[in-house]
């Protein structure tokens, strides 16, 4: 257990490096590594989102493409995060914007595959009743099918963004410092400040799953809810058991 | 000095341009493709073991909870964290307890593999039809009869399907498990990163061993469920 607390002061307190010359550790520099963490995660979540959900979209409402939106998460899937990273660093390069191409294309597959099931899934019924009522095929995707798959495109979010907050702490190896920093270069931040990265990773992929556990949860429309909304279960919907998800 | 930080050269730098460029090269490969034969195997081994232990502790969960409903939100739940802290987290925050070396790495796959089948497996007992299980009692099996004979064979094709997952995924994952000393395909990549022949032949192994993985579980599936083929035929 000691070692725990070592890796609990690294986080709060300066000290020398064991490489010798630098400081390392404390909140100041924890913050230094979480920072480009943080936006390579949010630039590439934001990119991979403004390519996936219009694009799952719209193969879900022309019903077409749906074995490639479908079938692109198992194909993800099967690609190891550290062989496309190193892909990227041989044939492409290293850097910030390489590695968000990287994480973008980890990130595209769960979002696309979830955003078709989304559209899919919505009742036929409820779609056929909305043109009755004279709705365009913008307004039907607008109006009706997308915020009726907002949960599942939200669940689609979740995973890509644990995903790519896991992957981001291997971008040193790309040239670009993360929280991953003290994992990958033990020799300038020791056993403890490795251990307390990975505290902090862990952390920040928990803290993210329940944040957007928590956003899906409010875009859900009313009607689609559960009964019975107490606190505590709004909570519950919060944890992973409950993300809504195509099980393929 | 931790083991890590050793960066091997693993080639000699000859005159060759092509591998002193780093660049692709297919002689170099062919001269050189037996130093994978032993991290490829030991990335089956990871694999294997940690989604054949994470089967047995995750579908006996779901046996459990399944007949005691209330199970089913506190096991989810405290799969569902261990299901998302990052692997290479979870493969330094395990060292201090169990060192280095298979057995750490073998914790954290499983850990990540259990949220994945007991989901599989619940819903899969879940979608077997009332009316199935009906004519089972009616044939006179007990509640134990019923759940081998009747609803874990007609459960098979969601059980398989969260194998699957479970298996591709942990390919990826083990690409990581030298972090915790234990070898695997992921040690060559990071190893020499910078020489595109190893990464392509290293990335390479590993994409090709999660297919060979799948369509193995696929293949048993189609063996030990006929009838599923039966059905979509007629």
């Amino acid at each position: 257990m000691n070692d725990f607390f070592d890796a609990i002061d690294f986080i709060f307190s300066e000290r020398e490096s064991p490489a010798g010359g630098s400081q390392v550790g404390g909140l100041g520099e924890l913050w230094e590594l979480m920072w480009p963490h943080l936006q390579l995660s949010g630039v590439s979540m934001a990119i991979a989102c403004a390519v996936a959900i219009p694009l799952g979209l719209w193969l879900g409402h022309v019903g077409k493409g749906g074995f490639i939106a479908i079938n692109a998460s198992n194909v993800g899937r099967a690609v190891p995060t550290l062989a496309l990273i190193a892909f990227f660093v041989v044939f492409i390069g290293v850097g910030f914007w390489n590695l968000t191409l990287a994480l973008v294309l980890l990130a595209i597959p769960p979002i696309l595959t979830n955003a078709y099931t989304g559209v899919r899934q919505v009742d036929r019924d409820t779609v056929d009743s909305a043109r009755g009522m004279g709705m365009t095929g913008a307004q039907v995707v607008r109006r009706v099918e997308l915020p009726l798959s907002l949960p599942l495109i939200f669940g689609g979010i979740r995973i890509s963004a644990v995903n790519v907050i896991a992957t981001a702490t291997i971008a040193p190896l790309a040239g670009v410092t993360t929280l991953g920093d003290p994992i990958i270069n033990v020799n300038t931040y020791g056993d403890e400040g490795r251990l307390a990265a990975a505290l902090v990773v862990a952390l920040l992929a928990v803290v993210t799953e329940v944040v957007l556990g928590a956003v899906q949860r409010a875009v859900t429309p009313r009607g689609l809810r559960l009964e019975g909304g107490s606190r505590w279960r709004r909570l519950a919907m919060a944890l992973p058991n409950n993300r809504r998800e195509a099980t393929t | 000095m931790n083991p890590l930080l050793a960066q091997v050269e693993i080639r000699e730098r000859t005159s060759d341009t092509c591998v002193a460029d780093n660049g692709f090269c297919p002689d170099w490969i062919a001269h050189h493709i037996d130093r994978y034969v032993d991290p490829f195997f030991q990335h089956v081994v990871l694999t294997v073991v940690a989604v054949a232990i994470g089967f047995l502790i995750a579908f006996s969960l779901a046996l459990v909870a399944y007949r005691r409903r209330w199970l089913i939100n506190p096991i989810t739940q405290v799969t569902g964290v261990l299901y998302t802290i990052p692997s290479i987290a979870a493969f330094f925050l395990l060292l201090p307890l169990t060192g280095r070396g298979f057995v750490t790495a073998t914790i954290a796959l499983v850990a990540y593999v259990l949220l994945i089948i007991f989901r599989n497996v619940l819903t899969g007992l879940d979608n077997v039809p009332e009316e199935t299980k009906d004519a089972g009692r009616g044939m006179g099996l007990t509640d134990r009869q019923l759940l081998w004979r009747v609803e874990v064979p007609l459960a098979l094709p969601e059980i398989m399907a969260g194998l699957r997952i479970a298996v591709t995924t942990t390919v990826g994952l083990a690409t990581l498990a030298f972090f915790a000393g234990a070898g695997g395909l992921g040690e060559q990549i990071f190893a020499d990163i910078n020489f595109k022949s190893n990464v392509v032949v290293a990335g390479g192994l590993a994409v090709a061993l999660a297919g060979m993985l799948d369509a193995v579980i696929l293949l048993t599936q189609r063996a030990i469920t006929p009838w599923t083929r039966a059905a979509a035929a007629r």
